[in-house]
């Protein structure tokens, strides 16, 4: 099967990658790429482990094709860093313990990233329907929801 | 060396705060690496391909069509993984459940795989794979199997634990029972009797890291496995029985793990990723599907329970007995057994007996959740508990707290309790304020107690100390959810130190004497007994090198305060030497400091909790939601706070799916309907409330900091507390789990017509 040629920019780098028309952006990421941040937890948009963020549009990469991707502005957990300076959401992450096994946790903070995008100050109401996208099965959710309202109050104030 | 375990009261200054994970970046970052995320050169992609009938003959695999497939480098069957295991029938369960050898026991079951250089390949190639099946006639639900006319699933298995030898085989593999004194005459002594049947559903831990690993076996018999696991340890004794090799030459590397819960405490694809990299003589990797993980992985037991309990008019409990019957799935389990013992833990009963049966069912291998079996046998007593408070008139948390187990109490399963936390829970739960907010219609309040044991285990730590005074600190029990931070904060306790200062890593299976795994909540437990007694031994180096930077008798250093200071009139002069700089002499005084310690970390104290909930009810769709939720459960001593409340949280959360929502739905013709996160829904951000805990401390008398484990425990009571909340909230004893839309319906329907 021929390859389709992508030409995409990924966390502000120019990336080009060849892929067969059936692999998804998650199968290109992880495997072509090397980005392994985002991760598989069932395949089928369930789940939100492998959010990311194309043209400022919060998806499943599961659930795009990797030849999709061609002219696109698409955002990773990879990129949310600035080099040693953590994203306020990243370090309330650390500070609340929002996490355990940590496996949801680069989806939960792309998609808390794609919310706070889009409505600087949720109500706790509006952080857990916004977040509802993505399952947690360590947390039961308080500590996330704190560290994204935490988070949300040092963006504004920044 | 000498360790003392046992527990002295000390002032904390490491343990008890709440620092940020050492492991914590990497995971913000998307650096960590999960099982799946590892890779090696020349890998190929394993596949697996699994029965879709709940049970069968297999009659004939013809694999040649897939073998003659460009891009195939092996194809395996159950011929590729001969029988060595030598009469250990648990471990011929598992060869068996890794991959089927004469029948296929349920849908999902591996009758085959694939190595291939890619993914699409492999796929392929399984549908190239022609496997001739006979079908047999199935059973999946427990009452059905144990009947004399259900299918035999296992015709070698007879009942185990009768007084007289059956002379019939049975699906019901063993009776057991535990208790004390006469049921007889306590219910005879009653002045209230409460009888009640109960169900529940087989459910999944649901870890969102599906099973993961890449498996490279060599020419010269040496192998390395990177795997996701709760025990390394344990995944490589498994592996290296079952694959025939040295256990010293298989190296087994625990990947980060995305959540196990107990489903990951022993090996499922494991070995037929080794039995491929075998036969095809380079790497290979094998992530399983979600849709996998539900059906050929290890969910837990679905039940029916039988409970009667009585009790006098002050509330006495006069004698409880229980029934308990729980799937196995088709290999002998303990699941019942542990039922049985936890059913009546939380109560100080003079007259009780539970008996349990273990059940095979054509579903999938029970593995062990979070505090296995107990959450059944809880939501079945507890429940009844509350029915009972109700006929006498009294408080639900007045009536268990006259019946509460306490010091000295003989335990419904044998021993005799030490200092515990039941009573101290209840009395939390009694003065809370959750107890007093007020309830809308349609509302109801919940509340339900728990027991877990807690286990300890086989346990080694490596402490080696940097010629820069910082530590490493290697250890044995995988991190499930934060012990890094935990274990690092005991070390620099220990020793004196900051945190910061302190490394702690997952040790793999060459570089660390052997593990047990993370489970029975014994990560922090038995690892900080393991790193305290290490970092003593390590105290001790440093002294010995002090006194002789001093040129004084080791018996005059003492160790304060992470500084080894001279003793006695005669060295007033000598100024304290920190631990980096005894650690910077360490090239000149003998070498690398390090401490060690390998024990059997015994004493693991148990563990209660108490929750309350409230649950608003539609009478109209039967729909449910968690308003308020409450955990108050006995940490002993909480090392990480902030992460014991997760461990309390997370537990709720599951037992709150487990509660109303998740279910394992089969067909009639014994495949599962509901193989994926969309149909099989665990709770979302959106259904869930804040989860409000309280940490008790009632230190455990056999660590020296009085740690008890905290994981298990919080998934015992929410099924109990939330079907109670449900009860009062719609008036109608509730005693099928899980509580979903349809049968809350079905419920207030029955009622309604009487």
């Amino acid at each position: 099967m021929a390859g389709v040629a992508v030409s995409t920019t990924i966390n502000g780098d120019l990336v080009e990658y060849l892929c067969q028309p059936d692999e998804t952006l998650l199968e290109v990421l992880r495997d072509r790429l090397g980005l392994t941040g985002a991760k598989e937890g069932c395949g089928t948009g369930d789940c939100g482990a492998c959010s990311v963020i194309v043209d400022n549009r919060l998806v499943c990469s599961c659930l795009v094709l990797g030849a999709e991707a061609e002219g696109r502005q698409i955002e990773t957990i990879e990129g949310m860093a600035h080099g040693d300076q953590l994203h306020p959401l990243q370090q309330k992450f650390l500070e609340h313990a929002a996490l355990q096994c940590g496996v949801c946790t680069p989806g939960f903070l792309i998609a808390a990233k794609d919310l706070l995008a889009k409505n600087p100050s949720p109500t706790e109401e509006e952080i857990r329907f916004g977040l509802a996208g993505n399952l947690c099965r360590c947390t039961g959710y308080d500590k996330i929801v704190r560290a994204v309202q935490d988070a949300a109050n040092v963006m504004k104030g920044a | 060396m000498n360790f003392d375990p046992r527990f002295s009261g000390r002032n904390f200054t490491s343990v008890g705060t709440r620092p940020i994970r050492p492991d914590g970046v990497d995971k913000v970052t998307g650096r960590a690496r999960y099982g799946a995320d590892f890779n090696m050169a020349g890998q190929l992609v394993g596949r697996i391909l699994r029965s879709p009938h709940a049970h069968a003959v297999i009659r004939k695999i013809d694999t040649s069509k897939a073998e003659k497939l460009a891009g195939v480098k092996a194809v395996i069957t159950a011929a590729d993984l001969p029988d060595l295991t030598d009469g250990d029938t648990a471990m011929y369960d598992i060869l068996d459940n890794s991959m089927a050898r004469k029948k296929a026991l349920y849908d999902g079951h591996a009758v085959a795989a694939v190595a291939a250089i890619d993914a699409r390949t492999a796929r392929q190639a399984l549908k190239l794979i022609e496997v001739e099946y006979e079908v047999l006639p199935h059973v999946t639900d427990v009452d059905e199997a144990m009947k004399h006319s259900a299918p035999l699933i296992n015709d070698a298995i007879f009942t185990e634990g009768l007084e007289e030898k059956p002379v019939k085989p049975s699906n019901v593999c063993k009776r057991t029972q535990y208790g004390h004194g006469d049921v007889h005459q306590g219910f005879a002594e009653a002045d209230m009797i409460v009888e009640r049947s109960f169900k529940t559903e087989q459910t999944h831990q649901g870890y969102i890291e599906p099973h993961a690993c890449v498996a490279s076996v060599n020419a010269d018999g040496t192998a390395d496995l990177w795997v996701c696991t709760q025990g390394h340890f344990v995944y490589r004794q498994h592996c290296a029985q079952l694959l025939g090799l040295e256990v010293s030459k298989l190296r087994v590397t625990s990947s980060e793990i995305g959540g196990g819960f107990g489903g990951k405490t022993h090996v499922w694809a494991e070995p037929v990723a080794l039995a491929l990299s075998r036969k095809a003589g380079r790497p290979v990797k094998l992530v399983m599907t979600r849709e996998e993980v539900f059906r050929a992985s290890g969910p837990t037991s679905a039940t029916s329970i039988d409970v009667k309990i009585g009790a006098k008019k002050d509330g006495t409990i006069t004698a409880a007995e229980a029934t308990l019957r729980y799937t196995c799935g088709p290999y002998a389990g303990m699941w019942a057994e542990i039922g049985a013992m936890t059913a009546f833990a939380c109560y100080r009963l003079e007259n009780v007996k539970t008996v349990g049966y273990e059940v095979l069912v054509n579903r999938p291998k029970t593995a062990a959740y979070r505090a296995p079996s107990a959450p059944m046998a809880a939501f079945a007593v507890e429940s009844a508990v509350d029915e009972l408070a109700k006929e006498i008139g009294m408080d639900p948390v007045e009536f268990r707290i006259k019946n509460a187990a306490q010091e000295g109490t003989r335990a419904s399963y044998g021993p005799v309790y030490g200092p515990i936390g039941i009573g101290p829970t209840l009395e939390a739960v009694k003065n809370h304020p959750h107890m007093k907010a007020p309830l809308k219609a349609n509302q109801g309040r919940g509340m339900a107690c728990g027991f877990w044991f807690n286990f300890g285990g086989q346990t080694c730590t490596d402490l080696n100390i940097g010629m820069d005074g910082s530590v490493s600190l290697a250890v044995g029990t995988v991190d499930v959810g934060g012990s890094r931070a935990s274990l690092s904060l005991v070390a620099a306790e220990e020793l004196g130190i900051a945190y910061e200062h302190v490394k702690a890593v997952v040790a793999d299976t060459s570089s660390l004497g052997y593990n047990d795994m993370t489970d029975g909540s014994r990560g922090t437990f038995s690892s900080s007994m393991a790193t305290i007694s290490a970092a003593r031994n390590a105290i001790k180096v440093l002294r010995e090198r002090a006194a002789q930077m001093w040129d004084i008798p080791v018996d005059d250093v003492a160790w304060e305060k992470g500084h080894a200071v001279a003793k006695g009139a005669t060295h007033g002069n000598l100024a304290p030497l920190s631990l980096k700089e005894i650690a910077a002499q360490s090239g000149k005084t003998g070498g690398p400091i390090a401490g060690h310690s390998e024990l059997v970390a015994d004493g693991a104290g148990v563990s209660f909790a108490t929750h309350i909930c409230d649950i608003e009810v539609d009478p109209e769709t039967g729909a449910t939601r968690v308003i308020r939720y409450t955990v108050v459960q006995d940490a002993g001593k909480a090392v990480h706070p902030t992460y014991v409340e997760g461990q309390y949280q997370g537990g709720a959360a599951q037992g709150i799916g487990w509660a109303l929502n998740e279910e394992y739905i089969y067909g009639k013709d014994g495949r599962l309907q509901n193989p994926g996160f969309l149909d099989y829904r665990i709770p979302v951000c959106s259904d869930l409330p804040m989860i409000d805990t309280q940490i008790l401390e009632i230190p455990n008398p056999n660590h020296p900091y009085g740690v008890r484990g905290v994981g298990e425990t919080s998934i015992v009571p929410p099924l109990a507390a939330i079907a109670n909340a449900v009860s009062n909230a719609v008036g109608v004893r509730m005693t099928h789990i899980p509580m979903s839309p349809p049968r809350i319906l079905a419920a207030l329907e029955a009622e309604r017509e009487g």
